[in-house]
């Protein structure tokens, strides 16, 4: 396959950015998307140019790093699959295919491709865990769950905080992806003692992050690779609220 | 042998690590709070150590070269966790766990080491539900286990097939919650580049601010490496591109020993290599052989279809030789079978390489059961195998999904074609039983050491392992070497020792620069890996190794001749950082050469072709080979040999047997 890139350049936070072509030839239809970003760095490195940055690192779609709005998507035109599980078999022999960062006031562009998702470790760092030091456990099996709820928060801890919900969302919400933590954890037991102080701590970490509000469009939940559903964002909105009416704390 | 002590405690296996505990010192919160520990990487061992740490009052930093501490590659490990827990009533006991490890491992790890992590194994369990890990459960709420390789029990317990994410991320929300509190400090895009060591003590590290390429220097009154593996070595392989051995190869050119580093795992069922421009691996869990069975045709070069070859002409050649495991034998047992069959043609698929792993009977069998709970009668065989979809798709869907993606076939449809391909290293830094290395001060966690699984480690351990190390191991023994450390003052980083830590550094990053040759370093990458798998991968012998060291000796000397690293040192630059990793690879693959070279005996993942059994099964030598090789790193890139004796004094030693 022949095809036509444009990928965002950008040289680094302050510098202005733009997109520039590149053409790339012989590309197997077996390769991956991230193989043939391998490809054409190949060529820029042998020509003397820089080559591009990009973020990834599992490529098996599990550890959420790579992160490429491709033809104005984010993780290309496929379902339920991550920028590095994307095949060149998904594309046409001649294709143009523009490639650009995620786009958020909340994902700072680190260089080209590369942005920086700290603010979902600050999210979770305000709230998104269980308070159990080490050694604190009691035996596993002495707290039955019913399997349809541990089924259900396995689901939302599917969550590989990519930050496509983010990049997908005209709003630049984060509202999906701090929702699936909410409700992991609210669904479980282990998770009840703190359940409406950590709605509020993290929702409030999540605005002052500078990430928009949901306005229900629906696009992060079409874009999700894991499959999160906008169930969770009604949930967390359901907690927030009886929080705030009924349990609020400083948080 | 003298000069390496394993400092394992006196008295009973059973009792050695409940005495160790009661009796070891300890440090008082007072002064926990000014002794500062720096934890290099974040995934399960990095993660859950920083985190317990904290909660125990110490200050931490910990750093990852991913972009957060989530993205560690213990977040892709599948099948799930080992521990005897015996909630399946099956048989399940600590000393069994310990049994079948030892076993597995070839009878080439440290007893006490294992038999400590099987008494842990039920803690991590309860720890991972406690912080609301989804595992998976049954209908009565409880928590359900599978099988795995080399054991007679079911004592895996597992999250779909994403365990590894789930327990990553049940360490690493206990570990944003210490960040949150102030007690971590969490350095994420930064790489470790050197040990700082003072008066032949680790106080310290040099790091890389990946962003801005600042060096910055780092004190701590002790240093933990959980920084992994170092597959990465054959270059494709299951791990992350990002993977690799630098902290730890900097830590042995500081004077720790590296041992045992030809003891790789090949794993059996990962996905074929489909061309050159591959860059990775991917794994299928091993789990997935709980209800596929692995076959190739019986004919040669038999180029049909797979369903359209009956079920006498194929050759089902784990049941047939190991009988009493059948496909759940040990990893390095099944991929020595495929290849066997693949060397004698057998082999399916376009490039020759591959096995079939076929679900067919099992969905069979499960959509009978199926009909039968909802009584259904003398459905025809369409109906079952649409019933028994249902129940692998719920055991596997996000596997047989990854697979139907990768190679465009649909494997409800037709078997997978799977062959070996690198997965984990059982070698790694020589620890004592407190998991220090031969450097005071500097610890090794997780995969990063090479204690607890000698040479083979079986599925479903390397997570227990990991998240032993760090929330049950570290904790208390680390307490043994700071105890003597209270009245150490933090050092300033203007010491000597650190300014020229931070100049050797710099001058290897500018040496690369400045090089300005014309092959890439991946070029360079690719090379060292293709002698690794030829030379140095499933099967290894003495004129394969010999010329495979000469080889490397030269590459690494083109390497350093004519590698082209673009850009500059203070920015963002993936070149560079990769540069740093292939030129430690390149000093790596000599010592695995060496090692397995030295190795005249075949064990778990180590196969000599000239140390094997009539049967074709490895053959071990326990009078001369009973040891751990501990190498000692010599000026110049040379090795010195130091010998830990294995002593087996709660396990008869056995030829391996899985017939």
């Amino acid at each position: 396959m022949n095809l036509t890139l444009k990928v965002w350049r950008q040289k680094n936070s302050k510098s202005a950015g733009k997109l520039v072509d590149y053409q790339v030839s012989d590309i197997s239809p077996d390769m991956s998307f991230l193989e043939m970003f391998d490809v054409l760095n190949e060529q820029l490195i042998n020509k003397g140019e820089e080559p591009i940055v990009f973020d990834h690192d599992c490529r098996e779609g599990i550890c959420g790093m790579c992160s490429m709005f491709i033809n104005g998507r984010p993780h290309g035109p496929k379902q339920g699959i991550t920028t590095c599980q994307l095949h060149m078999r998904s594309f046409k022999d001649g294709d143009t295919i523009v490639v650009e960062p995620w786009r958020a006031a909340a994902f700072p562009v680190i260089k080209d491709l590369a942005t920086d998702r700290s603010s979902f470790d600050r999210i979770i760092a305000a709230g998104g865990f269980i308070s159990v030091n080490t050694g604190n456990a009691q035996d596993a099996n002495a707290l039955p769950i019913p399997k349809s709820q541990a089924d259900a928060a396995f689901e939302a801890a599917a969550c590989i905080a990519c930050g496509a919900c983010v990049a997908t969302c005209k709003n630049a919400s984060a509202m999906l992806f701090v929702s699936a933590k909410i409700s992991q954890l609210a669904l479980l037991p282990q998770g009840q003692p703190e359940r409406y102080r950590r709605v509020q701590s993290m929702v409030a970490q999540m605005d002052a992050e500078g990430f928009g509000n949901c306005t229900n469009t629906r696009a992060c939940e079409a874009e999700c690779p894991k499959g999160i559903s906008l169930e969770n964002i009604a949930r967390m909105n359901r907690d927030y609220y009886a929080a705030k009416f009924v349990s609020e704390e400083e948080v | 042998m003298a000069d390496i002590n394993s400092n394992i405690p006196e008295g009973e296996l059973t009792q050695k690590w409940t005495k160790y505990r009661s009796s070891v010192a300890l440090v008082n919160p007072a002064n926990k709070r000014s002794i500062e520990v720096i934890v290099v990487g974040s995934g399960l061992a990095g993660a859950s150590a920083a985190a317990t740490l904290a909660e125990m009052g110490y200050k931490v930093k910990c750093f990852c070269f991913q972009d957060s501490p989530r993205r560690a590659h213990s977040i892709a490990a599948q099948g799930g966790i080992n521990a005897a827990k015996n909630y399946q009533n099956d048989g399940d006991s600590t000393y069994r766990l310990f049994y079948d490890t030892i076993k597995g491992g070839d009878y080439r790890a440290r007893e006490a080491n294992v038999y400590r992590l099987a008494e842990v194994s039920a803690n991590i369990i309860d720890q991972c539900v406690a912080q609301g890990v989804p595992l998976a459960r049954e209908y009565g709420g409880l928590l359900d286990n599978r099988s795995f390789g080399g054991t007679q029990v079911q004592r895996t317990f597992y999250a779909a097939g994403q365990t590894g994410q789930q327990l990553l991320l049940g360490a690493y929300s206990a570990l944003e919650r210490q960040i949150g509190m102030g007690k971590v400090e969490m350095y994420t895009r930064h790489e470790m580049l050197e040990v700082v060591k003072i008066d032949g003590k680790a106080r310290g590290i040099i790091a890389r601010n990946l962003i801005t390429g600042e060096l910055e220097r780092h004190f701590g009154h002790a240093v933990l490496l959980a920084s992994g593996g170092y597959g990465n070595v054959f270059y494709l392989s299951t791990n992350a591109m990002g993977s690799n051995v630098t902290a730890a190869w900097k830590a042995h050119r500081q004077g720790a020993f590296f041992a045992n580093p030809c003891f790789t795992q090949i794993h059996p069922t990962c996905i074929p290599v489909s061309g050159d421009h591959q860059s990775k691996l991917t794994l299928m869990s091993e789990s997935l052989r709980n209800d596929g069975r692995i076959w190739v045709p019986k004919k040669k070069d038999d180029n049909r279809k797979p369903t359209d070859i009956p079920e006498d002409e194929r050759d089902y050649y784990l049941e047939r030789r190991y009988p009493a495991f059948g496909n759940l034998v040990p990893r390095d047992v099944a991929s020595r079978a495929a290849k066997e069959r693949c060397d004698a043609g057998y082999g399916v698929g376009a490039s020759k390489l591959a096995v079939y792993l076929d679900f067919a009977a099992n969905t069979e069998r499960y959509g009978r059961i199926e009909a039968t709970k909802h009584g259904i009668q003398n459905a025809d065989k369409a109906t079952y195998m649409r019933l028994g979809r249902e129940v692998v798709k719920e055991k596997y869907g996000n596997l047989f999904d990854m697979y139907a993606q990768i190679t465009g076939e649909d494997p409800y449809e037709t078997p997978m074609r799977i062959y070996p391909a690198v997965h984990y290293t059982m070698g790694g830094l020589w620890v004592d039983y407190n998991l220090m290395t031969t450097v005071p001060g500097l610890y090794a966690l997780g995969e990063a050491n090479f204690s607890d699984h000698g040479a083979n480690r079986l599925g479903a351990s390397a997570l227990m392992q990991g998240l032993a190390d760090g929330y049950f191991v570290i904790p208390y023994t680390i307490g043994a070497y700071l105890s003597k450390e209270i009245s150490t003052k933090a050092i300033p980083t203007d010491h000597p020792a650190f300014v020229e830590a931070e100049n050797s550094v710099k001058e290897t990053l500018e040496r690369f620069l400045t090089i300005k040759g014309s092959r890439s370093v991946d070029h360079f990458h690719k090379a060292l890996g293709k002698i690794m798998w030829d030379k140095c991968g499933m099967a290894r012998n003495e004129q394969g190794l010999t010329e495979a060291i000469a080889e490397i000796r030269a590459l690494r000397e083109e390497f350093w001749r004519d590698v082209r690293v673009p850009g500059s040192m203070d920015e963002y630059n993936p070149e560079l950082e990769k540069a740093g990793r292939v030129a430690d690879f390149l000093e790596l693959g000599e010592l695995m050469c060496i090692d397995a070279l030295n190795r005249k005996e075949s064990c778990g993942g180590h196969f000599r072709e000239e140390y094997q059994t009539e049967e074709g099964e490895a053959l071990r030598d326990d009078e001369n080979f009973a040891y751990a090789a501990a190498w000692e790193y010599l000026e110049g890139v040379h090795f010195n040999l130091h010998k830990e004796e294995l002593k087996f004094e709660n396990i008869k030693v056995a030829q391996r047997s899985y017939k």
